[in-house]
């Protein structure tokens, strides 16, 4: 770990500010991904400001009846939130699906959308890695890239973006509300995160000092039918190979609005509206799921070791849908009585 | 009166230490002015450094010094020196010896430093330039350079083969074969390597160390820095975990000592989880087996063959083929065993090493043909069952392994099992029962104890052993206390230092016996040093009495023929104006026994999976494991014990590997969130039988011990019941989803070691 | 050995006040040293495990205002002002903690590495009052690895004590 000077903010303005004064400063929330990343001198900046003091911890209803989830509030304490758990349940499962809980006691939201990929060459300094240090080269697509993006890769990079909460915040239709030294903006999810392209260092489109201060939840949105399937190398504790966000808006049986997020395969959650927009107004069907997950799937690639990722993914999207249906979850009861 | 004795499930006796935190493990130690130590590794996996470049690091304000290879000297230049008492035969590797880079995550510096983040801090500025050399780390296709492994490891057999297997097989009617890869695991108890080592002024240096074994670290350090054995004192009365990763010392040992001598001053060094993926692991292999069966289900033929990784300067070696010629009657087997020698660590002995790479692939070879002939699997085993040692044709000892498939299968409900694969589902959950059976030497080694009966009637046992979560202190004192018909509270025993008597390293599942036995003959002595005083005591009941004419019960000396004529210890003591029984013992095995018997502890285990048809997901719904193991002193600790080896078992089939990435030689996923083991949730109903196993040749006490044998035939069993669910053979460990579904892409490329 | 013309910077030390256990601590410490390194080595509190230093086995696990958290994921100064509860300041005394007395006589350890951190996270669980089932307590107690494979026996002892204390 580097040597860094740090400094506890008290108002989100002078934590903007203090940001701002160093090119190579950061925000610290629960640190559990900046302060690991750290300790590996990958992430090497030269100030810390902490955020932790400022008032941003809150979950409020807002005028229009949508969700406000307060930046700094932890995902533990999202997931378990009244209003979240009755009205976006989608997301209290994605959550809880994610880390542990102690580091769900820590991770803030805003900590969570801006974590970085789990690569394993990006987390070694011995490998060459174009995220850590552009123009090195890529070491996973020629390497072991078991836990690596099918949809949505570069040349240069095939990382994925590790987050559950993502996801979900992804097929909810989620904005983020940013203060930066220009004033405050509000980004669509969807517009938030990056392919890699040719700029695989950049995982979103904040810019630097740009503080997350919440993230909002559109009004009456995916209620009930709704899933999060969490495929991954052991029971729990373990990143996605792939993950689900399922959400269905249903009339009888028949389709009247469809969303789908997928984790764990592309440097972004990954959401085809078009494919979803081809869904909707038809019965819910195994061969109907199957067809869309098909489209969804369409232009994936694997790299060798993730191929599997193509088809699993396909399957994944057909069973989240049909546990969807059924408004069944899978975190805290296990798989075996999906 | 409730004695907690052998046999009872006493609560471990420092039960309230470790729930407490207060059991000191070896970075807990602390003295003034203690410095600490972050060690440096290679980015690369052969070649040469070039040059390290210190001097930014070094004026980092707090940093002491930065060792590497170029400001080292003075020590031992014969390589031999670095030998220690697990090393296969070769020259062992010496740190920061030269520029020489041998494998990736070679430990090549060390900084040390006032604190521990200066000496972290520092070590990022350290700027190493290397020339690189072609690197082969890649085992499947290197398997024609091959060799034959040789003799020189410590329990290390060549296999012998029989009969003629091969022309056999090839007319046989009934036959399977097929291949089996394991990638390398680490072993990754949860306390990583640490050594506080501290340098006193007459020259000497304790060193709190992590490992298996305190005598064979002192050895090491004594050889290497040239210092008498009795200048080095190894300290380790708690190791949070070993699974054979402390049986030999590691570098951090070495790192910690240079530092104290050089420096004069106490230094700690602590190895990251990083570098707990940086020396010996289990070795990758690959394995075939081929067998033939009559119509009967008589097996007509074996042949098993096994390659191994091993480094480029050591040759690891492990008893993987030969359990293949014992396990069961038949005529024709032929073995093989061979390194391929990579450029990586030398690999080390991991939890039933070898049996349990052996296990997986000639247990599910078994339940393969007994499916080819269509025989239930249990079955099967009880037709080929074989009585005696097969290959050194000698009964054995003991050996109740029908015990354990009958109590097994029937706690298990085996009988209710359909034959067919993919015949019992629940929804999209295709169920699957599969079992298989294991072995493991019943060994015992020589070991030394010492025992002191103080006049407050308190005895304190101790010899040079470890607790690494096995129970020795329990059972110890279990044993102890029994012998000298003590109350367990008025018992202590002490471990690992190398002022006490010398035991053997803790592996191999042999220290209840080797141990437990020294322990059991030193109080003897105690009980008969009592004895003669007893007799000695005049005008009271005992005067005169004959050693056999005496017993020991609840710190009372008595009179087999009127227990009412009774001393107790503390009266005789004082009647005799002794102040303390000083006793030492020591124990070793049967030499004669050996030449007549074989001596193994066995185990069925019984595992049903759960499948997800669509998704390919296992879950591990419920173990049996039936256990033939001797006399078990400690129904709880022997428990825990095979139940921690039942979840490895789990966590061996589905989730542990060391991935290698061939291009760089280096391992990729070494940190705990990458490498998988099991969690909590991964874990369900575990069952755990302990058939009676009456055995008076292994061991004065009957134990076999149960550190290993509980793992052996669990991943067998689980592939067994995952081929029962689905249909499919998963050779290739761990078994994951895209393995189950067959959609996991064969890759030339970058097969893993 | 060095010279000392040019030194590298390091950071500045912060003043930190941490309770733990109930004892007021005043400390002076460079943010770059975690709530787990503070506790080992400047208060001497060893009972809480370093297992991996990156949030990845939860022997690090202690209570922030009863909440459980990873200890090494934290940087101290981070934690200013907070109460802090480690495995030292479970008992009362003599009298250990339900689930020390549980995690005993369940054997619900080997080596006991892990021990510390999954007693403290079994604390925090009971105080979350989320885990209904042993299903549930298997999954919420995901986040400490017991590498001796102790977890049955660990779930044993946690549901001995939920039961006791009934639902909170
Ligand atoms: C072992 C392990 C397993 C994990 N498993 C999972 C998993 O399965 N699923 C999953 O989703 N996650 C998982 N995580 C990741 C975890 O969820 C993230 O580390 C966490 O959400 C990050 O939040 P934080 O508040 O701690 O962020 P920090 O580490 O504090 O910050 C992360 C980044 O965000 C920036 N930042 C933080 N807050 C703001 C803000 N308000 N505005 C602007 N910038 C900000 C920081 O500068 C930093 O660059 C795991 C983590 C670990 C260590
Ligand atoms: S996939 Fe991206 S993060 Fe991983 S090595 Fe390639 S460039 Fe780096
Ligand atoms: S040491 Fe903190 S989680 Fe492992
Ligand atoms: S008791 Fe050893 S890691 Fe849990």
């Amino acid at each position: 770990m580097n040597s860094f000077s740090y400094h506890r903010a008290a108002h989100p303005v002078e934590a903007v500010k203090d940001v701002n004064n160093q090119s190579d400063a950061k925000f610290v929330a629960g640190g559990t991904n900046l302060f690991d990343l750290m300790k590996l001198n990958i992430e090497k900046p030269s100030h810390l400001t902490d955020i932790n003091r400022l008032d941003l911890g809150k979950i409020e209803v807002l005028p229009n009846n949508g969700l406000r989830l307060g930046a700094l509030v932890t995902n533990a304490a999202t997931a378990w939130n009244k209003d979240v758990e009755e009205n976006y349940p989608l997301l209290s499962q994605a959550i809880l699906a994610g880390a542990s809980p102690q580091l769900r006691n820590m991770a803030t939201n805003g900590g969570n959308t801006l974590q970085r990929t789990r690569c394993y060459y990006f987390y070694d300094l011995a490998t060459p890695c174009n995220k850590r240090e552009p123009g090195t080269g890529c070491s996973a697509i020629n390497g072991f890239n078991r836990i690596h993006a099918i949809l949505g890769t570069s040349e240069t990079c095939i990382a994925t973006h590790p987050s559950d909460m993502c996801v979900a915040l992804m097929a909810l239709d989620a904005k983020v509300n940013v203060t930066g030294v220009n004033g405050e903006r509000t980004i669509d999810f969807a517009d938030f995160h990056r392919l890699p392209g040719d700029t695989p260092h950049l995982d979103n489109h904040l810019e630097h000092g740009d503080l997350i201060t919440s993230i909002d939840l559109p009004a009456d949105h995916f209620k009930t039918n709704v899933a999060y399937l969490k495929l991954r190398d052991r029971q729990s504790y373990a990143f996605a190979l792939v993950s689900v966000a399922a959400a269905l808006k249903m009339e009888g049986n028949v389709i009247q609005d469809v969303s789908v997020a997928l984790g764990g395969v592309a440097h972004k959650p990954w959401r085809d509206r078009q494919a979803e927009e081809q869904l909707k107004g038809q019965s819910a069907t195994a061969a109907g799921f199957r067809e869309f997950a098909e489209t969804v799937l369409s232009g994936a690639r694997g790299f060798g070791h993730n191929t599997f990722k193509i088809e699993l993914a396909k399957r994944a999207i057909v069973r989240a849908l049909t546990m969807a249906l059924k408004n069944e979850s899978t975190i805290l009861s296990d798989l075996s009585k999906a | 009166m409730k004695t907690n004795y052998t046999g009872q499930p006493a609560n471990r006796v420092d039960g309230s230490l470790k729930v407490t935190g207060t059991a000191k493990y070896a970075a807990e130690f602390e003295a003034e002015g203690l410095l600490f130590g972050y060690i440096i590794n290679s980015t690369i996996a052969k070649g040469k450094i070039k040059e390290i470049d210190i001097s930014q690091a070094m004026q980092v304000a707090g940093v002491v010094q930065i060792f590497t290879h170029e400001n080292v000297s003075g020590l031992a230049w014969f390589n031999k020196s670095y030998k220690d008492m697990d090393s296969p035969p070769g020259d062992p590797f010496r740190p920061l010896y030269d520029h020489k880079i041998r494998y990736s995550m070679q430990p090549i510096g060390l900084v040390v430093a006032t604190t521990f983040e200066v000496a972290r801090f520092a070590a990022s500025l350290i700027k190493v330039t290397y020339k690189e050399e072609k690197l082969v780390t890649n085992l499947q296709d290197n398997l024609h350079r091959s060799k034959k492994a040789p003799m020189g490891k410590v329990g290390y057999v060549q296999p012998k083969s029989r009969g003629d297997a091969e022309s056999v097989f090839a007319k046989a009617e009934y036959k399977i074969e097929g291949e089996y890869v394991h990638a390398a695991e680490h072993h990754n108890p949860l306390e990583m390597f640490a050594t506080t080592a501290i340098w006193e002024e007459d020259g000497k240096v304790t060193l709190y160390d992590k490992t298996q074994g305190v005598s064979n670290v002192q050895l090491y350090i004594s050889n290497i820095f040239g210092l008498s054995l009795k200048n080095v004192r190894v300290v380790s009365p708690f190791v949070g975990g070993g699974f054979g990763s402390g049986l030999r010392p590691q570098y951090q040992v070495f790192m910690a000592t240079l530092a104290a001598l050089e420096l004069r001053r106490p230094v700690r060094v602590v190895m990251t989880r990083q570098q707990m993926f940086s020396f010996g692991h289990r070795p990758g292999t690959v394995q075939r087996v081929a067998m033939s069966a009559d119509e009967n289900g008589k097996l007509t033929s074996i042949q098993h063959e096994a390659y191994g990784e091993t480094s480029q300067f050591e040759d690891y070696t492990e008893i993987v083929v030969n359990w293949s010629g014992t396990m069961y009657n038949c005529e024709n087997v032929k073995l093989k065993y061979e390194l391929v020698k990579l450029d990586v660590a030398t690999p080390t002995d991991m939890r039933a090493p070898g049996a349990v790479t052996s296990a997986h692939a000639f247990e599910s070879a078994i339940d393969e043909i007994a499916y080819a002939v269509k025989i239930d699997p249990l079955e099967f085993r009880k037709i080929n069952y074989a009585e005696d040692d097969q290959v050194e044709g000698k009964p054995y000892s003991s050996k109740e392994l029908r015990a354990c498939y009958d109590q097994g299968a029937a706690k298990f409900g085996w009988s209710g099992r359909s034959i067919e694969p993919r015949s019992m589902r629940e929804g999209n959950q295709l169920i699957g029962w599969g079992m298989a059976n294991g072995a493991w030497d019943a060994l015992q080694m020589p070991a030394k104890a010492q025992a002191v009966l103080s006049l407050d009637g308190k005895l304190t046992v101790s010899s040079g052993t470890s607790e690494i979560g096995t129970g020795t202190y329990t059972i110890m004192t279990q044993i102890a206390a029994e012998t000298l018909g003590m109350d367990i509270n008025d018992v202590t025993f002490k471990l690992g230092d190398t002022l006490m008597p010398m035991a053997p390293l803790q592996g191999g599942s042999w220290t209840a016996a080797s141990v437990g036995s020294a322990v059991k003959a030193v109080c003897e002595e105690v009980k008969a040093k009592l004895f003669k005083l007893a007799s000695k005591t005049k005008h009271s009941p005992l005067s005169g009495a004959a050693p056999k004419e005496l017993t020991m019960a609840e710190g009372h000396i008595f009179l087999i023929s009127d227990p009412g004529s009774r001393l107790s210890i503390i009266e005789v003591m004082r009647l005799t104006e002794t102040d303390s029984i000083i006793e030492s013992g020591m124990s070793g095995p049967d030499p004669a026994a050996k030449t007549t018997h074989s001596f193994n502890s066995h185990a069925a285990v019984f595992a049903e999976v759960k499948v997800d048809e669509d998704l390919g997901t296992v879950i591990v719904t419920r173990v049996v494991c039936a256990v033939a193991a001797g006399k078990i002193l400690n129904p709880k600790t022997a428990g825990s014990q095979i139940l921690g080896s039942v979840v490895w078992g789990i966590s061996k089939a589905l989730e542990e590997e060391t991935v290698m990435d061939n291009n760089f030689g280096r391992f990729m996923n070494h940190n705990l969130g990458e490498y998988h083991v099991a969690v909590n949730k991964d874990i369900n109903d575990i069952d755990i039988i302990f058939v009676e196993e009456h055995d008076d040749l292994v061991n004065p006490l009957g134990i076999k011990g149960v550190g290993e044998i509980g793992i052996i035939a669990v991943a067998p069993a689980i592939a067994n019941a995952v081929f029962h669910a689905t249909g499919v053979r998963v050779r290739d460990l761990p078994i994951t989803m895209d393995k189950v579904l067959q959609l996991a892409e064969e890759d030339k490329n970058q097969v893993r070691v | 050995m060095k010279n000392a013309t040019e030194t590298v910077e390091l950071p500045e030390h912060y003043p930190v006040s941490l309770k733990v256990n109930g004892q007021a601590y005043n400390l002076k410490l460079q943010p770059w040293v975690s709530l787990l390194d503070a506790l080992r080595d400047h208060l001497q509190l060893k009972g809480t495990k370093k297992g991996c230093d990156h949030g990845q086995c939860g022997a690090c696990t202690v209570l922030v205002n009863g909440k459980r958290i990873n200890s090494c994921l934290t940087m101290a100064v981070m934690k200013d002002g907070e109460e802090i509860t480690t495995i030292e300041g479970l008992a009362k005394g003599d009298e250990l903690h339900p689930l020390q007395k549980a995690f005993i006589e369940h054997d619900a350890f080997q080596c006991g590495y892990c021990t510390p951190g999954q007693i403290c996270s079994a604390v925090g669980l009971l105080n979350e009052g989320k885990a209904n089932s042993l299903e549930e307590v298997k999954e919420l107690m995901s986040g400490n690895i017991c590498r001796c494979g102790a977890y049955t026996h660990i779930n044993s002892a946690i549901m001995q004590v939920k039961g006791e204390t009934g639902n909170e």
